[in-house]
């Protein structure tokens, strides 16, 4: 009892939040209500390159709209998740600790389940149109869930393999070849442990190779026949296991720790799903000089990631700001630039000045990078709703022995 | 308010504010894991009391295996630090090989868990420094073999970690005891009888320095058993310990897996509990068996032999740990470094210029974060410390237990829990949060180093400075605290380094705004870049033992004019 006249108490002190008070159809009135906020940007913090970028961001938000924008290293988006369930649970509903967070798929199915997501706002930004989103449905697509303007597109990322090219001079092109070279070449090729998200990535990809029924996986997981849609990849997988490094016992974490198998020299292949990535680890000393990169013939998994705000997040207006800023022609080109991070823009060139798009043309690009024409052959996004049964299934046969 | 009964006054509230903090974090945590798994949080439609999330728990693929894991790891290396330790005291404890290594005691006990753990992983892997000395001359390895070491199935690698860790941990604690239970006195007149030395250690000591180092054992294997950050470095993957998996489930996108999650975080307090139980069997059972050993009067037992193996045995740990940091800062200095290249040449400085900017808020939050908790810790030990002078008698026993809860209940079982607390009761995460979660792990470290030299203090000395006329103001600053400076300082650098090394506190209560050297190593430990990781395992490293020169050197420069106020080195 004492506890509620205490809380009505400090509800009469304080100020009446006019201050914060802004309308999404008057994108002034957001940019106002923005200035002087702290923004906490929840984002996964486990690269230096894009960590870099960040802190170029906050300090172009800084200077241009008054916004102190910190960036919050997440090891695992979910980390921020688990955060915003907590508040939730706590009936913190206006002051919630995380503003902003890069997101998508399992994630942003998660949380828009569960009601964890301001919105929708994403449609309204200023810079949103520059995405022409009539030519390009994927970014108001994640994993086949219709975004309707709750979190914003940020970039795009695509499953790349690369290799060691003083080692390997004829990379597989294609998932059967992939087995065939794997056996003759035992422990020199693995991929993260699902449910690491490039694991699980690698087993949506395979699987789409692989299985006869391709179309299911764009259903809702439970219209199909699991078992028969799955059969061929776990075939494929029990013969693939036995010439992977360590023979299948034990997997990488995720990525990075593939990357850093390669620079051991341990493995002769492996993948990214940042197709800039090669390149970049490269110059940081991580990769051998002779790396190269490539995808397979009939493409690779390739989808875009987003930006999202939870309905909690006490500092709404700095968010938007944010989220604008990072739509913007120049921010887009600063982040696809391979020195600086080179994570590929959700922009459509025709929507460009021709100087904006003269912004996007990087010069010389190493060699270890892809070609930007190659990037073309994207597979979509399997249905959210297989992630969670491809993960069990594959605990289930692989996760303990 | 006289000055004596504000005296009196604070010290009487100081141990209800030290058990508070220790307990109502850790009671409140683990209820708010207890809900979850049965069923109960709201938020996620879980309104009903149920054992789904125990059945979900149970059907878990490699459960068995999770939990031998954790079990047999947590035993195997509190088992063997302990050997080590009563093996070396026994054989080496008046020579002056246990004064040098005596001396690396505390510089060993500064680096964290999760920067020895690196070091040791770089030091053993296939393309590690080891088998970069032996390739390609020695194996005909021109590409690092493909073995699964560390993170073997067996945990033997996990068990390495630990005990590198642990055992100087445990000399440290034994420092303390052997002084207490007299040590020295009773192998003088075994010595005297014709005992062997390590005869005389096993046989007259060991009765009566084991029940002093019964409660650092337990915290051993509480946190050897649920350990986090080790386990994931050096830990198998399939599957690794029950506690990584916990953090995993916790940290699944699917929100439902967190009513498993926390059925996982209960079971993993049952399980250390479990270990409790079984080492305190054997502890029995070893005490029953020697009984009649231990006084059947033979002098003798296979010294030079085990002294050998003693000698062996700290020498690998002390050679483990110095190598692994040594690789570490070859890594941070290294360009492109192929195997099985030896040394990264040319180095290159471009790493540190790189990371000299990101160090700086880590650095100075790691600075601010420990400091505070160190003192608000210190604060809150010696007024406990200072109450039972008062009162003349020891804590009771349940306060006693409360003070070592966080230590003996596993952080991942209740730091969930905090978090809805935190919400709850409204404290904003940041600095202060986080500053309050460090000294509920880092006050029993200091408790715990500080407790056996505050009550070995001769009482005489208070009173005959009050006798003198001195205020008990007056008796504790003036005379309590220099004599115990060292003793306090060195409590102070093992909370300090505790508290650098923390990691969940840090990114729960902080809501990951705040960012320390421990939380930047281990994200980037995910990131991969050996270069990075290394610098900030290295900085990570450097902090504590700046807090240990400090206590070493602190005391030396005060008392120059009054030696007789320096510890002696016994």
């Amino acid at each position: 009892m004492r506890d509620i006249r205490r809380w009505l108490i400090a509800a009469m002190l304080l100020p009446p939040t006019v201050g914060h008070a802004y309308e999404l159809s008057d994108w002034e009135s957001v940019t106002e209500a923005a200035r002087g906020q702290t923004v906490y940007w929840n984002a996964w913090g486990g690269d230096s390159r894009t960590n870099a970028y960040v802190d170029w961001v906050a300090d172009r938000v800084e200077q241009r709209y008054g916004i102190d924008l910190e960036h919050v290293k997440v090891g695992d988006t979910a980390e921020a998740v688990t955060r915003v369930v907590a508040e939730k649970a706590a009936g913190n509903e206006d002051q919630g600790a995380v503003d902003l967070i890069w997101l998508n798929g399992e994630n942003f199915a998660a949380m828009k389940g569960n009601e964890l997501l301001y919105g929708p706002w994403a449609e309204q930004l200023p810079n949103f149109s520059l995405t022409a989103p009539e030519q390009n449905p994927e970014v108001r697509e994640d994993f086949t869930l219709p975004v309707n303007g709750y979190e914003a597109p940020w970039g795009r990322a695509q499953i790349t393999f690369y290799y060691d090219s003083a080692r390997l001079e004829k990379p597989p092109r294609n998932m059967p070849a992939l087995l065939d070279w794997a056996k003759t070449h035992p422990g020199r090729f693995t991929y993260p442990q699902p449910p690491a998200f490039l694991g699980t990535t690698f087993l949506k990809q395979a699987l789409l190779a692989l299985t006869e029924q391709p179309e299911a996986l764009y259903a809702p997981v439970d219209r199909a026949d699991f078992e028969a849609v799955t059969a061929p990849l776990w075939d494929y997988l029990d013969r693939l296991h036995p010439h992977l490094w360590h023979e299948g016992d034990n997997f990488p974490s995720g990525g990075p720790q593939m990357r850093q198998l390669m620079g051991d020299g341990a493995l002769s292949l492996a993948f990214t799903f940042t197709p800039s990535v090669p390149a970049a680890a490269v110059l940081d000393y991580q990769l051998p000089p002779t790396t190269r990169s490539y995808i397979f013939d009939n493409g690779t998994l390739g989808n875009v990631h987003f930006v999202a705000i939870p309905y909690n997040a006490q500092h709404k207006a700095g968010a938007l700001t944010v989220a604008n800023f990072l739509l913007s022609p120049k921010a887009q080109a600063r982040k696809q630039d391979l020195s600086m991070w080179g994570d590929a823009t959700v922009l459509d060139m025709s929507r460009l000045s021709p100087t904006q798009r003269e912004s996007f043309t990087t010069e010389s690009r190493a060699a270890a990078s892809l070609p930007p024409q190659s990037l073309g052959e994207t597979l979509r996004e399997p249905h959210p709703s297989w992630i969670e049964p491809l993960e069990q299934a594959w605990r289930q046969r692989y996760g303990a022995q | 308010m006289s000055r004596a009964t504000s005296y009196r006054s604070i010290v009487g509230v100081l141990p209800w504010l030290t058990i508070a903090l220790l307990s109502l974090p850790v009671a409140s945590g683990v209820l708010g894991a207890m809900a979850p798994a049965f069923g109960y949080l709201p938020v996620l439609g879980g309104d009903s009391l149920t054992l789904a999330p125990w059945r979900q728990l149970l059907e878990m693929p490699g459960l068995a295996d999770m939990t031998r894991l954790s079990v047999v790891t947590g035993l195997a290396s509190a088992a063997i630090s302990l050997g080590v330790v009563v093996l070396f005291l026994g054989s080496f404890l008046h020579t002056p090989l246990y004064r040098r290594v005596q001396r690396w005691l505390s510089p060993l006990l500064a680096v964290p868990h999760a920067a020895a753990a690196i070091g040791l992983a770089f030091l053993l892997a296939p393309s590690g420094w080891v088998a970069r000395g032996l390739s390609p001359w020695a194996t005909g390895w021109q590409y690092p073999a493909d073995f699964a070491f560390p993170g073997d199935p067996w945990g033997l690698s996990l068990i390495l970690g630990l005990v590198i860790k642990e055992v100087p941990f445990l000399l440290l604690m034994s420092l303390a005891a052997l002084v207490q239970c007299q040590a020295r006195e009773r192998l003088t007149v075994a010595r005297s009888l014709g005992y062997r030395p390590l005869t005389a250690f096993f046989k007259v000591v060991m009765p009566g320095l084991y029940p002093l180092l019964r409660l650092p054992i337990y915290a051993v294997i509480a946190f050897a058993t649920s350990t986090v950050d080790v386990a994931m470095i050096l830990g198998p993957t399939t599957p690794n310990t029950l506690a990584v998996s916990v953090v995993g489930w916790l940290n699944d996108p699917s929100l439902s897996m967190r009513f498993m999650a926390s059925a996982g975080a209960i079971l993993q307090m049952l399980l250390t509990l479990m270990a409790l139980g079984i080492w305190y069997a054997l502890e029995r059972l070893v005490a029953s068996l020697s009984r009649h050993w231990c006084q059947d009067g033979r002098r003798q037992c296979g010294e030079r032999w085990l002294g050998g193996m003693a000698l062996m045995a700290i020498r690998l740990v002390l050679g483990l740990m110095l190598a692994g940091l040594a690789g570490l800062t070859l890594w941070s200095v290294a360009a492109y470094w192929p195997f099985p290249e030896f040394l990264p040449w040319p180095p290159t400085v471009q790493n540190w210029q790189a990371a000299a900017d990101d160090l700086i808020v880590p650095v100075g939050q790691s600075l601010l974060v420990a400091t505070a908790a160190t003192l608000l810790s210190l604060v809150l030990v010696l007024g406990s410390l200072e109450a039972e002078t008062l009162k003349r008698r020891p804590l009771r026993p349940w306060a006693q237990v409360i003070l070592y809860l966080p230590l003996l209940v596993p952080s991942v079982a209740f730091l969930f829990g905090l978090v809805m607390m935190q919400a709850q009761v409204g404290i904003r995460p940041g600095l202060g949060a986080v500053i309050v979660g460090h000294a509920v792990f880092v006050l029993p470290y200091v408790f715990l180093s500080l407790a056996e030299s505050y009550r070995r203090l001769d009482p005489r000395w208070s009173q005959q400075a009050r006798s003198l006329g001195a205020g008990p103001w007056r008796v504790f600053l003036r005379v309590r605290i220099p004599l115990l400076l060292a003793p306090i300082l060195t409590a102070a650098a093992v909370g300090f380094a505790v508290s650098i090394g923390q990691y969940l506190p840090t990114v729960l209560m902080g809501a990951g705004r705040v960012v320390t050297v421990t939380t930047e190593a281990v994200s980037l430990a995910s990131g991969g870049d050996r270069r990075l990781t290394a610098i900030f395992a290295l900085a990570q490293l450097l902090l504590p033992a700046l807090g240990f020169l400090l206590a070493m050197f602190v005391p030396r420069y005060l008392f120059r004019r009054r030696q007789g106020l320096l510890p002696r080195s016994d």
